[in-house]
């Protein structure tokens, strides 16, 4: 291992240690603490939003109009986390791409992609997207051609936001969970396209 | 400005886009991100204040650790204030 084992290694003595000092004190249980694990490991599966939006017309107009509640019909939730949070999502199209970050911490739609890529929390990507973000595409594979607009987002603590991809070509006879299997995590935050 | 406050700024370099980039590194990153939820949860601090706790880390150290470095530091920190934890563990101010 790289020199960074030993330091790892010290740190996760130490969250132990903290752990068993709250769990001892009553102040966090072990059984709480390994559920949120658990749901943390659950693999997230936003891409079910999409591709029901990519098949049914009617649920990406509410969607795009009101994705907070959209969401609830394929029995999502923008209020199991802490505090209940606003969803919107945001239309690619052949004119216009978006791209989402946080420039001031880490503010992702974890009820939908699960917790961020550590590249989505670093300090290159938050600083730099919202300035070259088409420099910032190209690192990730992503060219975009001139005249396409490119719309960065900047997520809040109330405010969360989806990209809801174009959908490739050539999947028009492909069934709904077929399509769900093309989308990925970077797509939906808008560093790929399909 | 915090230090935090990033976005526009230059001079943080090349992005690091790996094909798999599972979200935590390493089995500890889970857990203190973990403990956080449930402490959020059960009231013992809110969200606002882990940010800002996060955010008025000196800037050297904000910049030398790693996100979920910040996470934990600023959980003992909160806690050590609360009277909650005597475990040595790193922590702010």
């Amino acid at each position: 291992m790289s020199e960074g084992h030993h330091h790892d290694g010290s740190i996760a003595q130490q969250v132990r240690e903290v752990e068993a000092e709250l769990e001892a004190s009553g102040i966090v249980s072990a059984a709480e603490l390994e559920a949120i694990l658990d749901a943390m490991r659950t693999p997230a599966d936003g891409a079910r939003v999409v591709a029901h939006a990519w098949v049914d017309a009617a649920f990406r107009e509410r969607l795009l109009g009101d994705a907070t509640a959209a969401i609830e019909e394929l029995g999502y939730s923008m209020h199991g986390g802490v505090r209940p949070q606003m969803l919107v999502a945001l239309e690619n199209t052949e004119a216009v791409h978006n791209v989402v970050v946080c420039t001031l911490c880490s503010c992702y739609p974890i009820a939908l992609l699960g917790p961020s890529p550590p590249w989505y929390k670093s300090e290159a990507y938050r600083s730099r997207v919202v300035r070259e973000p088409r420099a910032v595409l190209s690192e990730f594979g992503l060219e975009l051609a001139e005249t396409v607009e490119v719309r960065v987002w900047d997520a809040s603590a109330e405010t969360r936001y989806l990209v809801l991809p174009l959908r490739p070509r050539g999947t028009d006879e492909l069934a709904e969970e077929h399509l769900a299997a093309l989308i990925t995590r970077n797509g939906m935050i808008g560093t790929a396209s399909l | 400005m915090r230090v935090n406050d990033v976005g526009g700024m230059e001079g943080f370099g090349a992005l690091s886009v790996s094909e798999s980039d599972p979200p935590f590194h390493a089995d500890w990153e889970a857990h203190v991100h973990a403990l956080v939820s449930a402490l959020v949860r059960r009231g013992v601090f809110a969200l606002d204040e882990f940010r800002d706790t996060i955010e008025r880390m000196p800037p050297t150290d904000y910049l030398e650790t790693s996100y979920y470095e910040r996470w934990f530091r600023a959980t003992t920190t909160l806690l050590r204030e609360r009277g909650l934890l005597s475990a040595d563990a790193p922590a702010d101010g």
